[in-house]
């Protein structure tokens, strides 16, 4: 049984026609920024060591070379401050896009995102398109606060647009879709799959849109759910599952906000069983909303029960041997998978 | 910066010296429609026509009008829930005031929110306050960035209490507006009260405007109760901010004559506390020096009450007989679905091509001593590093350059006076 955590680390997943050398999912990501601020002049970055720096992961590298003080800003560690401003800036019809210098940040200003900006549509039609991205997820011993899967507090925040996507093709079609996009979207970029994960992106100008999944894997016997780099390794899973004669069925929802179910449903009407797994703890996890999303409307379907397998209800922790017992692997989505197919 | 002591003061100012009559009159004008709209919703309260609570804003009706007296058509304004008279002075119906918080249908929000939460990004440039005291600053501090940026030469302001300069995000949104030197000016109405909590128990200084020291900001004291000098001294950092100074911050000082809301009998309130800022109405100090300076008679008082009622009858009018809003507009408008919904366009003002490739510029925009400059690194390919101590010779020169401009005025009990607090000084 396979104990990596990603499968396709080395190659594209969604079978892209593409050109050229094959680039991260960081370059995905910069290639985005770029190609948007090019194309743009509404479009600004702001954010903590975004200019000079070029950013703490290096997304913005050179970009203020190219495009000026005025258009990437450096700010103060102020979190409410970054997103407080990028929203006013987005009322005289800019489009900023706000960096959190690691996702886990995204609690200093949660106040502004889910009070003032998430609410401003609905209340006084004001929209504001901006967003809001990061590096998140662990796997990578970055310890309690620099690992963090914040989606869930703000999927729970109408108003608000998630996005967490798993590959370079999707991070750079969904981000600039998130730029294009008239509400505010935060975009999680999941840190573990910046530099391990490569693929050959299309020439020219794309977007993917945002609110659709995609299946990753066709199978019929049970549908794995997943986003993000859990995808890879639900992949992963079902690469073992196949050689037991079990096929599975991986759905990358690559949205959490609004949710595809109708992707979802689909397919769990074919399989009939579903598992959804995911990085994010699993109290309150995404998993609860899809097993509620079945049972709504799909529970005649349904063969088994709806299992997850997801990381412990616990901070992540920082010596590698606690986080991998923290974090899902390929091993515990294989056994729960196998159990779930005996339905 | 020239300061003249018996400028300041209505009671000394000569009249027409710098505003028409016109102007005078205004002001009056917008004070007296400020509480006649509050006391139309005090009844309509009392007759349980309001569904929310009503928030007071008796005593204070000079400072929202005041500084929002300053502000030109184009700039941009954040209210808190009492500024209805900046809201009014921006162009605002009471209409819209009466149907907010009445949940009516016609209101600018359906119904789906009350009191003077409520915004208008297309034509009079109001951004909807939240309940959460403070987040509006970085917020104006964004448009006012942005207005910067497509160089239309705007103001963004808006107002904050005594208690909400205890947030968190009060010290981020300036500190960031600072460093930025955003054209946002800051209105702290000191009313002394923060619900039940007298300011003395919030915030250990005597003087609020001394936070500006903090971020390195201009900063003015002016007696909240005296429109004229309340206008001034706004209209002064308005131009100031305009022309490239950076934020203000102008602490009113001034007293809440009423409890946190209606529900609130504020017995909290020492008596006399009460009766000495009775004294001080800023609208009877104010109708009494106009009348003393004749820029104000019996007639013209009449034809303007009554212009005032007519406006404040149809207005309520309207509002009461407005319907509520149908059940399902709650399902409605979490998200903007697109260009069908809003055409977002940003209008440029300066040339886009100045923004842009080939043209964008890596040199500083705005001043700021030893940064984005290179200078003090020696190194002419180095010229974005900021990490380098300035030379002595240019801090020298940066500090005398930036250091007498704005000495923080104060007026209150009466006299203006000046300060020695160099509040100009570290500005950038």
């Amino acid at each position: 049984m396979p104990e990596s955590r990603t499968s396709a680390a080395n190659g594209a997943v969604n079978g892209a026609q593409g050109h050229g050398e094959p680039v991260t999912f960081l370059e995905a990501i910069k290639q985005a920024i770029f190609e948007e601020m090019e194309r743009d002049p509404a479009v600004v970055l702001l954010g903590e060591d975004v200019g000079v720096y070029g950013g703490a992961f290096k997304t913005s590298e050179g970009l203020l070379e190219r495009f000026g003080w005025e258009r990437v800003i450096d700010t103060p560690i102020s979190e409410s401050a970054i997103i407080g401003a990028a929203c006013g800036m987005s009322y005289l019809g800019l489009r900023p896009i706000a960096e959190m210098q690691f996702i886990d940040f995204i609690a200093c200003c949660f106040n502004q995102l889910t009070n003032f900006v998430a609410k401003g549509h609905y209340l006084w039609n004001a929209p504001a398109p901006i967003v809001v991205r990061g590096p998140s997820g662990g796997g990578v011993h970055g310890g309690p606060f620099h690992s963090a899967n914040p989606e869930m507090y703000f999927v729970h925040t109408p108003g608000l647009k998630v996005v967490y996507p798993s590959t370079p093709y999707d991070a750079k079609g969904l981000l600039k879709a998130a730029i294009r996009d008239n509400n505010p979207v935060l975009f999680f970029e999941h840190k573990f799959l910046y530099r391990r994960i490569k693929e050959v992106l299309p020439a020219g100008d794309y977007t993917v849109p945002l609110g659709k999944a995609i299946v990753r894997r066709e199978g019929k016997h049970l549908t794995i759910v997943s986003y993000a780099a859990m995808m890879h390794t639900a992949l992963e899973a079902a690469e073992a599952l196949a050689k037991e004669g079990i096929e599975a069925e991986v759905i990358d929802l690559r949205t959490l906000l609004p949710l595809d179910e109708e992707t979802i449903l689909e397919s769990v009407k074919k399989t009939n069983r579903c598992l959804v797994v995911h990085e994010d703890t699993k109290t309150g996890g995404i998993a609860g909303e899809i097993a509620a999303i079945l049972c709504e409307k799909a529970f005649g379907y349904l063969d088994g029960p709806l299992m997850r397998v997801t990381a412990l209800d616990t901070p992540v922790p920082y010596a590698p041997p606690l986080e991998e017992h923290f974090l899902p692997n390929a091993k515990k989505i294989f056994a729960a998978a196998k159990e779930l197919a005996r339905y | 910066m020239k300061t003249d002591p018996n400028k300041d003061h209505l009671g000394k100012d000569p009249a027409g010296k710098d505003l028409t009559r016109q102007q005078y009159l205004d002001l009056y004008y917008y004070m007296r429609l400020n509480r006649a709209v509050e006391d139309t919703m005090v009844k309509l309260f009392r007759q349980n026509k309001i569904v929310g609570g009503l928030y007071s804003s008796l005593g204070q009706e000079a400072i929202s009008v005041g500084t929002a007296y300053a502000l030109e058509k184009k700039d941009w304004l954040a209210p808190m829930i009492r500024n209805i008279g900046a809201l009014l002075v921006k162009g605002v119906p009471p209409r819209d005031i009466f149907t907010q918080h009445m949940a009516k249908y016609t209101s600018p929000t359906l119904g789906k929110d009350g009191t003077s939460h409520f915004g208008d990004l297309d034509n009079l440039h109001i951004v909807s306050p939240i309940s959460m005291l403070g987040d509006l600053i970085p917020v104006m501090t964004g448009v006012a960035m942005a207005g910067r940026y497509l160089g239309q030469k705007i103001v963004a302001m808006t107002w904050i209490g005594d208690g909400g300069s205890s947030t968190g995000v009060f010290h981020e949104g300036l500190n960031f507006a600072a460093v930025q030197k955003a054209p946002f000016v800051l209105i702290l109405e000191n009313n002394q009260w923060a619900y039940s909590t007298p300011v003395k128990r919030q915030v250990p200084i005597e003087n609020l405007a001394d936070r500006a020291k903090a971020y390195g900001i201009a900063s003015y004291i002016v007696d909240g109760n005296d429109v004229v000098a309340v206008y001034r001294t706004a209209k002064e950092a308005v131009d100031r901010a305009r022309a490239g100074d950076g934020p203000i911050l102008i602490e009113a000082k001034t007293m809440r004559m009423r409890g946190h809301a209606q529900h609130d009998p504020a017995e909290y309130v020492p008596k006399d506390m009460f009766e000495h800022w009775k004294q001080r109405d800023p609208i009877e100090q104010y109708e009494k020096f106009l009348l003393e300076k004749k820029l104000l008679n019996a007639a013209t008082k009449k034809e303007l009450e009554q212009k005032m009622e007519a406006l404040l009858n149809k207005d309520r009018d309207f509002a009461e007989a407005s319907p509520m809003p149908p059940p399902e507009l709650a399902e409605k408008g979490v998200y903007c679905t697109g260009d069908d919904c809003h055409k977002i366009a940003a209008q440029w003002e300066r040339d886009k091509s100045e923004v842009m490739p080939p043209k964008s510029n890596i040199a500083a925009v705005w001043k700021v001593a030893a940064f984005g400059t290179g200078k003090g690194s020696g190194g002419k390919n180095a010229p974005i590093h900021f990490g380098d101590t300035a030379a002595a010779e240019e801090q020298k020169d940066n500090a005398a350059e930036l250091s007498p401009k704005a000495p923080a005025k104060v007026v209150r009990n009466g006299a203006a006076k000046t300060t020695k607090v160099p509040a100009g000084k570290a500005r950038r």
